[in-house]
């Protein structure tokens, strides 16, 4: 079977300083892979490559087949870009929600103008989402009102109205509150069993034991270790592997 | 005492003047905003490095000397080789072009403002440039650029008393020529001061009005 | 192109002299009028402090009638229309009067953002340590106001400077009244006042690039 997506030789230098130092892995359909490691080791970077809001230096990238970033072998513009990033869902550390939009203003209007929905569907598909995110309750509300959480999980259903083929999580509940990190977390795996594919960058160990399919240990710009989420956490083979999982259970 | 008849007069004298100095309020400042907004846009958001550079000269040279001295140039020097602008022309265009200067900043202060995340938030749901720059960055950066642009519209209002060195028919014209016909300077320079202050004070108002409803949005 | 810059090679021994001298007077009169305006702000600004209900009302109002009354109108007045009823100014104390009433009450805000841009806590720490309110004021608010201050007061300066080009219009001679009286003179009028703009920009511009240099912000 051919992979949902496919990164070869993914490399990123911002001048003399390189953080990721080729990278290449699959994700099937429907797989849920973490990224973990310590800061610095370029796992954010490298899932922000993958719908190129950071601009690879050097490597591929193919999503259902279909490259990434560049047409005809030269770079594609943002303009460009658009239609390809509208199938990968991003859900930001900062979540991001666009403030003087309401809730579901935040979750319709890229249905809306992107996808050309008529006002009436992209409304009803934005209380799909929200339900789905269990914040049907708050649909009318300021995203300033609401908690870190609530927010995430609103972030969450923005990401999903687009009908992503694949969804990138980036360090999701970081930035949270201890007692928000939950609902978020719960949302996630929620949406793990409806089968999505999912990259999820996180420090949340325990959850990518739980949820995860693979997970990729990244250190210095390089995989340095991957393989069954289980097994790799549980008994890492890989020295620095092992140090870092010391270290995050202290 | 002045008598009430000469009173009548110079209100009268005044409030005509207080007409064309709305009208060059209200057209100088839909015309730097609009200059100012796309000078933003351009100097923010576009590629090419000669156009910023362009556009910071431009906003150096307007920020940096009297509005005085560019309306003589528009006004006094245009004419001496042959472009001849009539008086309100003169102070719309000099107004309007200092203005852009201005607001241009102010704009550029509210997208800068704006966290990164909210752009790349845009694009990562499929927006393009254009799409995000319209619907996500430019609401957020007016709400925050609004009470500068409210202080800015306030001190328009008052420079458009500038305009009567270059014969425009606004309030301080009337003014002065009362003065030389009636002799009641202190009552007419008073009432000057009062009229000017019950065109701003409304203004301020407003502005007021419009930040409590748009502005409570820290992005 | 050469028909626009051939009079300043002509008459460049005679403009550049009169420019200089000029641009000196506007200095000068910016200067003052700017020192003037710091010591009436500054008293605004305490004012704004005070217990006394009158006191703060005044200033209140005192400010936005400066909000709201151009500078133009102030100068006339003092200059014009006081006249009428027994004070007189000479032009060049009318122009320093008028534009440090205008501009104290930006200073005075200024001086109150910048006050209230000190953390509470700060005081706080300073009272806890056993100064007095007024050792906590001296030693610990007043010299971050005025670090604070500094790059948005040189705003203000520019500000002043430009707008003591209005005080030709009352007949103070400054730069822009010599360079009417050149215009006049040579029938020159676009070469002349762009010189004019020049000889501001080069006493303006490096105010506004210090300013930017120390707070990056403040240059609204």
């Amino acid at each position: 079977m051919n992979p949902l997506l496919s990164v070869t030789g993914l490399t990123k230098s911002y001048g003399p300083v390189e953080v990721l130092r080729g990278i290449d892995f699959d994700v099937a359909a429907g797989e849920k892979i973490a990224l973990i490691g310590p800061s610095g080791s370029g796992k954010s970077t490298c899932l922000r490559c993958l719908n190129f809001l950071e601009k690879p230096s050097a490597g591929e990238i193919h999503l259902d087949g279909e490259r990434i970033g560049v047409r005809l072998d030269r770079p594609m513009n943002d303009r460009q870009l658009a239609p390809q990033r509208a199938e990968m869902g991003m859900v930001f550390q900062l979540f991001n929600l666009w403030p003087h939009l309401s809730v579901t203003e935040n979750v319709a209007i890229a249905a809306r103008k992107v996808r050309g929905l008529s006002a009436r569907e992209a409304r009803e598909l934005a209380l799909d989402m929200l339900a789905k995110v269990h914040m049907t309750h708050r649909a009318d509300a300021s995203p300033l009102e609401l908690s870190g959480g609530q927010q995430q999980r609103v972030a969450i259903a923005r990401a999903l109205a687009q009908k992503p083929k694949l969804m990138l999580f980036d360090e999701p509940t970081s930035a949270l509150d201890p007692e928000l990190v939950h609902e978020v977390l719960k949302v996630m795996e929620e949406l793990a069993a409806e089968g999505r594919t999912m990259l999820i960058v996180t420090h949340e160990i325990a959850f990518a034991r739980d949820i995860a399919d693979r997970v990729l240990f990244l250190d210095g710009g390089r995989i340095v270790e991957q393989g069954p989420a289980r097994e790799l956490i549980l008994s890492p083979r890989e020295p620095r592997t092992q140090a870092f999982l010391r270290q995050i259970r202290h | 005492m002045t008598e009430p008849s000469t009173f009548i007069l110079i209100l009268d004298g005044l409030l005509t003047g207080a007409g064309v100095t709305v009208v060059v309020t209200l057209v100088s400042l839909f015309l730097s905003v609009s200059l100012g907004f796309g000078l933003a846009l351009v100097r923010q958001f576009g590629k090419r490095r000669a156009l910023h550079a362009l556009i910071d000269v431009y906003c150096e040279i307007m920020r940096n000397i009297p509005a005085l001295t560019h309306l003589f140039i528009l006004y006094f020097g245009l004419a001496s080789i042959g472009f001849r602008l009539s008086s309100i022309a003169a102070a719309i265009l000099g107004l309007g072009l200092i203005g852009g200067a201005v607001t241009c900043d102010l704009f550029r202060a509210g997208f800068a403002a704006l966290p990164k995340g909210q752009a790349e938030a845009a694009l990562a749901v499929g927006f393009t440039p254009a799409q995000t720059i319209l619907d996500i960055l430019t609401p957020q950066a007016m709400r925050i650029a609004l009470p500068s642009l409210g202080n800015y519209a306030v001190q328009l209002l008052k420079d458009t008393s500038i305009v009567s060195a270059i014969a425009a028919p606004e309030i301080m014209f009337y003014a002065r020529s009362l003065v030389t016909s009636s002799f009641q300077s202190t009552l007419i320079y008073t009432m000057v001061a009062v009229l000017y202050l019950a065109l701003a004070l409304p203004l301020m108002q407003a502005i007021r009005v419009l930040e409590t409803r748009y502005g409570k949005l820290k992005a | 192109m050469i028909r626009f810059i051939q009079p300043y090679i002509d008459h460049a021994g005679e403009w550049f002299p009169l420019l200089l001298e000029a641009m000196g007077k506007t200095a000068l009169l910016s200067v003052s009028a700017f020192a003037l305006s710091l010591v009436f702000g500054l008293l605004l600004a305490l004012c704004r402090n005070t217990r006394w209900r009158a006191l703060e009302r005044g200033v209140a109002v005192y400010v936005t009638a400066a909000r709201g009354v151009p500078l133009l109108a102030i100068l006339f007045l003092l200059y014009f229309g006081l006249p009428g009823i027994g004070v007189t100014f000479d032009a060049f104390t009318a122009a320093i009067l008028g534009l440090a009433l205008a501009f104290a009450a930006q200073v005075a805000e200024l001086f109150r953002a910048g006050l209230m841009a000190i953390p509470a806590g700060q005081r706080e720490a300073a009272l806890a340590v056993g100064f007095t309110p007024y050792q906590s004021f001296t030693l610990i608010v007043l010299p971050q106001v005025v670090r604070i201050s500094i790059a948005p007061l040189i705003v203000t300066f520019v500000s002043l400077l430009k707008d003591s080009s209005l005080a030709s219009l009352i007949t103070v001679d400054e730069l822009l009244l010599t360079g009417r009286a050149m215009a006049t003179e040579y029938f020159l009028p676009l070469q002349i006042y762009v010189a004019v703009g020049v000889c501001y920009f080069l006493i303006a511009w490096p105010f506004s690039l210090l300013s930017k240099r120390l707070a990056p912000s403040a240059a609204r």
